[in-house]
């Protein structure tokens, strides 16, 4: 018999050594930037770096939230659209009204979208990647219907609506201190209350946090909410940053989030992830994304580049998590009470 | 005893679908005098072919408890590359047999990937579906490929008797032998046991990964072959070919009362869901909606489909 606690030790050393590479890779990747091209590494740029990559951080943490209970949440970036636009109609409408109720409903918004689909996942235990595929396409499609179509430009909105989000404080954005400021929170919740470590049980193994009073299904619940609401406020923050509103605002942006997660060594499988390493992981597609026109690669490069990373993580990740629950994410949480015959 | 009742419960559910769609026509017909025309439905055919080709096999796939979400990937891929050999000189017949082979070859790159690699099937097929599309991108840029030889245009444009396309044509022949591949040889029990249970159907002898790999293959090659009939019927290659169509195929197989659990699911049941995605976008384009009113009710239709046993479900238990 192996010792669990030797095995739960070594699993622990190998998820934080695996943080700690991509963390180093990273900064070797700048390292390497700014030797050839010095004004990569300058603060100024590397703010405006972090500035580019905060909504991605912000969205992959909630995404973690969900794949840590052995959910998935495909219609984040819609969920973002449809915030967005819904915050840049109101602003269009009553620009009186002020900022502050724009991300209010952008936020409430984002959680209704985010609460319906985890209630369809709690209380029906339908499988999120089927539920997810689904409301992708309705969020997208309501986004038409609200806004016909239309267009909602900068010039339609207030200044406060596209003032907030440039704001500085410390030589920072907005932007990237919620992004700080969320990880930090992220990593409190997780590491330091029972909610957190609840989290984790209910996706590392749900049969025995059912055992113990753990609903998975309600911690689904939850993670979709909060997610969902993260989701709503960066619909606000994508709409006033690039100071338009359209259909097709991220269209396609929630396989980056997800990918941000699987660099960062999230397990699709449940119950394995860190919020050092989902930052580290956008961080890393964050420099990708800004170095490749700096090293003279045509951007349409981009796509090809991030399928290869995270294909590479993948790999990677296979290598060192070889438990037999392989795609959790495909399966409800009732069909795994089935088959533990509980 | 459990095979009758499956099999009633797949017949009423393929029922529901044949019942939705003869209203679906119903409807069609109610909105346009013009709808009740060989050459009307000939045109609403395309509507469905090509998708409903990655289907088929697909379905297979996700019964033996994997998914592929790069289809439209390899659809680009493949385009891509039939369009750059078109540009030298190729003709039709080495051009299809480029797409066929290059369908195949990312198909078996992504069965690698998750049998040998041991990456699960969406982790991989994530990371492949942008790397495919993006090495569309990278080749292409925003440039277009329209140098086909005439003679290419047949497969996506051309008419076998009648009304009826070569692209119906094509789709029909390939669900026929997926319905025979699943339902009347001794492979089909092996895909729907390794859905259901694969370390079982491991130790009962049956190569689980062999299996895998060759599905996977397969929805590669039907993948390119749709690329060819794309291709064909469009004239030209851009790298955004097909963009999307991922989730509406799998929308479709789902629709079709294929398990994404696995394990469970028919042949008739996804090309019914084909004929009835088909003709509800056709009607809605008769009605002159645009894609993104589509949107909402393919969404719609996906929650609807397993939302509406589970509600049963608990209304019985509760009952």
């Amino acid at each position: 018999m192996i010792d669990v606690r030797t095995f739960v030790l070594a699993r622990h050393a190998f998820v934080a050594n695996r943080d700690a590479v991509l963390a180093c890779i990273v900064v070797a990747l700048v390292g390497l930037i700014s030797l050839r091209f010095p004004q990569f590494a300058t603060p100024g740029n590397l703010a405006e770096l972090l500035d580019d990559t905060a909504i991605l951080i912000v969205l992959a943490l909630g995404q973690m939230l969900l794949l840590l209970t052995r959910a998935i949440d495909l219609s984040v970036a819609s969920n973002l659209a449809l915030s967005g636009m819904i915050a840049a109609l109101f602003n269009r409408s009553y620009p009186e009204a002020g900022v502050a109720a724009a991300i209010a409903l952008a936020c409430a918004s984002g959680t209704v979208l985010g609460a319906f689909n985890g209630l369809l996942i709690w209380r029906l235990r339908l499988p999120p990647i089927v539920v997810t595929l689904g409301t992708l396409s309705i969020y997208r499609g309501l986004i038409y219907v609200i806004s016909r179509g239309t267009w909602v430009n900068s010039s339609e909105m207030s200044p406060a609506f596209l003032g907030l989000v440039r704001e500085r404080f410390l030589g920072l954005t907005c932007l990237s201190w919620l992004a700080i400021v969320c990880s930090v929170a992220f990593w409190a919740l997780l590491r330091h209350t029972i909610l957190g470590r609840r989290l984790f049980a209910s996706g590392g193994n749900p049969t025995a946090a059912a055992y113990i009073g753990i609903d998975a299904g309600r911690m689904q619940f939850f993670a979709f909410t909060l997610s969902g609401a993260l989701a709503g406020i960066c619909g606000f923050l994508w709409v006033s940053r690039f100071a338009v509103a359209y259909t097709d605002v991220a269209l396609g942006y929630e396989l980056q989030v997800i990918a941000a997660c699987l660099i960062g060594g999230v397990s699709i499988a449940g119950g394995v992830g860190t919020v050092f390493g989902v930052v580290a992981g956008c961080l890393f597609l964050g420099v990708i994304r800004s170095a490749l026109p700096l090293v003279g690669i045509s951007p349409f490069w981009q796509m090809a580049v991030n399928g290869l990373v995270i294909s590479a993580a993948a790999i990677i990740n296979a290598r060192g998590d070889r438990s037999g629950r392989r795609q959790a994410i495909l399966e409800t949480v009732d069909a795994e009470r089935r088959t533990q015959g509980n | 005893m459990q095979h009758t009742a499956n099999a009633r419960r797949w017949l009423r559910w393929e029922t529901m679908l044949a019942v939705a769609l003869v209203a679906d026509i119903g409807f069609n017909a109610g909105v346009s005098p013009y709808f009740m025309d060989a050459w009307t439905w000939s045109d609403a055919t395309f509507y469905f072919t090509e998708r409903g080709l990655i289907a088929l096999p697909l379905a297979l796939l996700i019964i033996a408890g994997e998914i592929d979400i790069s289809v439209a990937g390899i659809m680009a891929l493949a385009s891509v590359a039939m369009g750059t050999a078109a540009l030298h000189g190729v003709d039709t017949p080495g051009l299809v047999a480029i797409g066929l082979v290059t369908g195949t070859l990312a198909g078996a790159i992504n069965g690698l990937l998750v049998t040998v690699g041991r990456v699960p099937s969406i982790v991989a097929t994530v990371g492949t579906m942008s790397a495919f599309r993006g090495a569309a991108y990278a080749v292409l840029g925003d440039r277009v490929l329209n140098h086909y030889p005439a003679s290419f245009a047949t497969f996506g444009q051309g008419y076998a008797f009648g009304a009826i396309s070569v692209e119906l044509i094509v789709f029909l022949v390939v669900a026929a032998l997926t319905a025979v591949l699943l339902h009347a040889t001794r492979w089909g029990p092996s895909i729907y046991a390794m859905g259901a249970n694969a370390a079982a159907t491991r130790w009962s002898g049956v190569p689980v990964d062999r299996y895998k790999f060759l599905l996977f293959c397969a929805t590669g090659s039907m993948s390119g072959l749709a690329a060819v009939l794309l291709t064909s019927r469009l004239g030209s290659t851009r790298p955004s070919i097909a963009q999307g169509w991922e989730l509406e195929i799998v929308s479709m197989v789902v629709l079709g009362g294929i398990a994404v659990t696995g394990g469970k699911g028919t042949i008739g049941g996804v090309v019914l869901a084909a004929l009835l995605l088909g003709f509800v976008n056709f009607g809605l384009s008769l009605l002159n909606l645009p894609g993104l009113v589509m949107w909402i009710v393919i969404g719609t239709l996906l929650i609807a489909v397993v939302a509406i046993p589970a509600l049963i479900e608990r209304w019985r238990t509760s009952s």
